[in-house]
């Protein structure tokens, strides 16, 4: 008794990891499971066959193509124009900057429904009811990680001591060269975790995607509707490799940083 | 460099720096240098000579304009109007980037994402100068750093990361090497340290140090020269001794160490000595210690200046014997004992009394008389304030 009282913090950590990971545990179960037929869900044999063969079903590795393509477009664009709007906001005084700073908040506080259908509205009203496609989803994923690179962007860039460009200037950095030896690497941090993040909220989408999608597919939505007739099992690969590639990269960059603090003398 | 060479070789050829208002100066020379931000003036009308390769100390509280104008030096900050020149040349609107001029912040503003040896390389690199890497061991020698090159400001205690900023700015010997409160962030035993640190690296360097602080002490333990600003303009520049010693403001007088200011009435001014009626108490102050042309004004003397002594003792200060005063406070600090003594027109004066153990220590309440050299008195104009600069936070 008097052991639990003593780790019962550690005993309610454990049982939180585990309520956290069990669902991404059957994933990578599901990902070597071997179906009696495509309607049970349930264990029915271990096989290797999903993952040497992804894309049987042709259908789906098209999709995640499709959410690929989008992903990394989408992620381009937010973080281009995202970081530049950020540097506008923190660094410059114009009329409209703290109106600007608060509308900025709105695209992440609409629920995605009322996005997407407005925006469907928009594009029909716009006469593009017949262009819904890959350009118009690009479009909304643009929209909508804009205000979280805006946002993440920000804060790196507030965070940082004016001091430090005054600094590069005092020691003879021009405009330029003081931007990218100290500004630029400073915030690249903040850039390159808004890059990610834009790139998972693309990728994951489904209900702004699904309103103006027209024929065009994504995986979101290419598991959708296979739910109803059953989910092939090479789902559960491709959810299982992006999770092994997420944890690859914060492990890396937590491998990174370790490696640079090691005190050399 | 070489511009900057020809220009010394012109300057000697000339004559003595500092002769006249337009002739050459190969220090840093400030002219009517104004700053205003909106409706309030940071920086009136500023006058200053700092000589080359002189450690010159702002001094003054928080808000008297003394940081603007090191920034405006620096180029950070555009001057309203006025004029800086550097060896000769105006760099008024110069960009910061193309100043012969470096800082050292008060926040060191070290770049976090570079190591020590590539932050005091930044300047040399910047400039293309050749053999970096030589240049950087011998400056981080010179701060005793050598040990550290490869580590992250993060990474370094607070005295190390102050010694880095001082080295990556010194690399460069520029022309002027601006301090912006540089101790400041020390707790007070390393800043003394610092202190002795920063004066060495500049005997050796020979370069020019401009350093603002509030911190007198401070000042006065590094600077040769010392200008006390405040409210935006020099109230008093000069070597520390000779502000302490002579102080021409109230403000001074109270910024500098501490003073007795007595109200006094001008009776006599002879050609090298005036007579001031006290309270009925007749001093005398030395003329070129009189900084009022009035007939009112304020007899100052420092405490540890003042002599304590029973009621009709002989005292070694012929000449100002002040009668009747009353110890209402006594406290002991070792090396001296203060006194803080009534007198009869209500005012309580400081006493600081070396303990040479010839005179006895002196109880509250116990009748003494006080006295003080003449030479030591001084006569400020009684129009100023007489608490001026005695409100300020030892930091």
């Amino acid at each position: 008794m008097r052991w639990v009282r003593d780790n019962l913090v550690l005993l309610l950590g454990l049982a939180v990891l585990v309520y956290t990971f069990v669902p991404i545990a059957v994933v990578v179960l599901m990902s070597f499971n071997a179906p009696d037929s495509r309607l049970v869900y349930s264990f029915d044999g271990f096989t290797l066959d999903n993952w040497l063969n992804p894309c049987a079903d042709p259908d789906l590795c098209s999709a995640l193509g499709v959410s690929i393509r989008i992903g990394a477009l989408a992620t381009a664009g937010s973080t281009v124009l995202g970081t530049l709007a950020a540097f506008a906001l923190v660094r410059h005084r114009f009329r409209g900057r703290s109106a600007s700073n608060l509308l900025i908040f709105l695209p992440m506080a609409t629920p995605e429904v009322v996005l997407g259908s407005s925006l469907l509205a928009l594009f029909v009203a716009s006469g593009l009811a017949g262009q819904l496609g890959f350009w118009t989803i690009l479009i909304a994923h643009v929209m909508f990680c804009l205000s979280f690179v805006v946002v993440t962007v920000r804060a790196r860039l507030a965070g940082m001591d004016d001091a430090l460009e005054q600094a590069a200037m005092d020691l003879y950095a021009t405009p330029a060269q003081t931007f990218w030896r100290v500004t630029f690497p400073l915030v690249l941090p903040g850039i390159l975790a808004a890059a990610l993040l834009s790139f998972s909220l693309s990728f994951d989408d489904f209900i702004v995607t699904n309103l103006n999608s027209g024929n065009t597919t994504t995986f979101p939505m290419y598991v959708w509707g296979v739910a109803r007739v059953g989910i092939p099992m090479q789902v559960n690969v491709i959810g299982t490799l992006m999770f092994v590639l997420s944890i690859a990269v914060v492990i890396g960059v937590e491998v990174r940083n370790r490696r640079r603090q090691v005190p050399v003398a | 460099m070489s511009r900057l060479a020809e220009q010394e070789v012109a300057g000697d050829a000339l004559g003595a720096p500092a002769s006249g208002e337009e002739g050459p100066y190969d220090g840093l020379r400030i002219r009517a240098l104004t700053k205003s931000f909106g409706s309030y003036t940071a920086v009136r009308s500023l006058d200053l000579d700092i000589p080359r390769g002189s450690f010159f100390a702002l001094l003054g509280p928080s808000g008297c304009g003394k940081t603007t104008t090191l920034r405006m030096v620096a180029g950070l900050e555009q001057p309203t109007s006025g004029t800086i020149t550097l060896a000769g040349e105006d760099i008024t609107r110069t960009k910061p980037y193309r100043r012969p001029v470096n800082t050292v912040f008060q926040s060191y503003a070290l770049f976090p994402h570079l190591d020590v040896a590539e932050n005091v390389a930044f300047g040399l690199k910047r400039r293309k100068v050749k053999d970096v890497a030589a240049q950087v061991e011998a400056m981080l020698a010179l701060v005793e750093l050598e040990t550290q090159a490869s580590k992250k400001p993060a990474q370094l205690s607070g005295g190390q990361q102050q010694r880095v900023a001082l080295a990556r700015a010194l690399i460069n010997r520029p022309e002027v090497l601006l301090l912006d409160e540089p101790l400041g962030a020390l707790d007070l035993k390393l800043r003394r340290s610092m202190q002795i640190e920063v004066k060495r690296i500049q005997t050796e360097v020979g370069l020019t140090f401009v350093h603002v602080t509030h911190d007198q002490e401070e000042a006065m333990t590094m600077a040769d020269t010392v200008a006390v600003m405040n409210g935006g303009v020099v109230e008093q520049m000069g070597a520390p001794s000779e502000l302490y010693e002579n102080p021409r403001s109230t403000f001074v007088a109270n910024f500098l160490g501490q003073s007795n200011l007595i109200e006094g009435t001008v009776r006599r001014r002879d050609a090298d000595l005036v007579t001031v009626d006290m309270h009925g108490v007749t001093v005398s102050v030395p003329a070129h210690r009189v900084h009022t042309d009035g007939d009112r004004g304020w007899v100052g003397i420092r405490p540890e200046k003042v002599l304590i002594g029973e009621v009709g003792a002989e005292l070694d200060a012929p000449g100002n014997t002040v009668p009747g005063g009353v110890i209402t406070d006594v406290s002991f600090v070792g090396v001296s004992t203060q006194y803080l003594v009534r007198m009869p027109w209500g005012q309580e004066l400081q006493v600081f009394a070396q303990n040479t153990g010839r005179q006895r220590m002196f109880a509250h309440g116990e009748q003494v008389e006080l006295s003080w050299r003449p030479e030591y008195a001084f006569l400020l104009d009684a129009s100023q304030d007489v608490a001026a600069g005695a409100d300020r936070v030892v930091g």
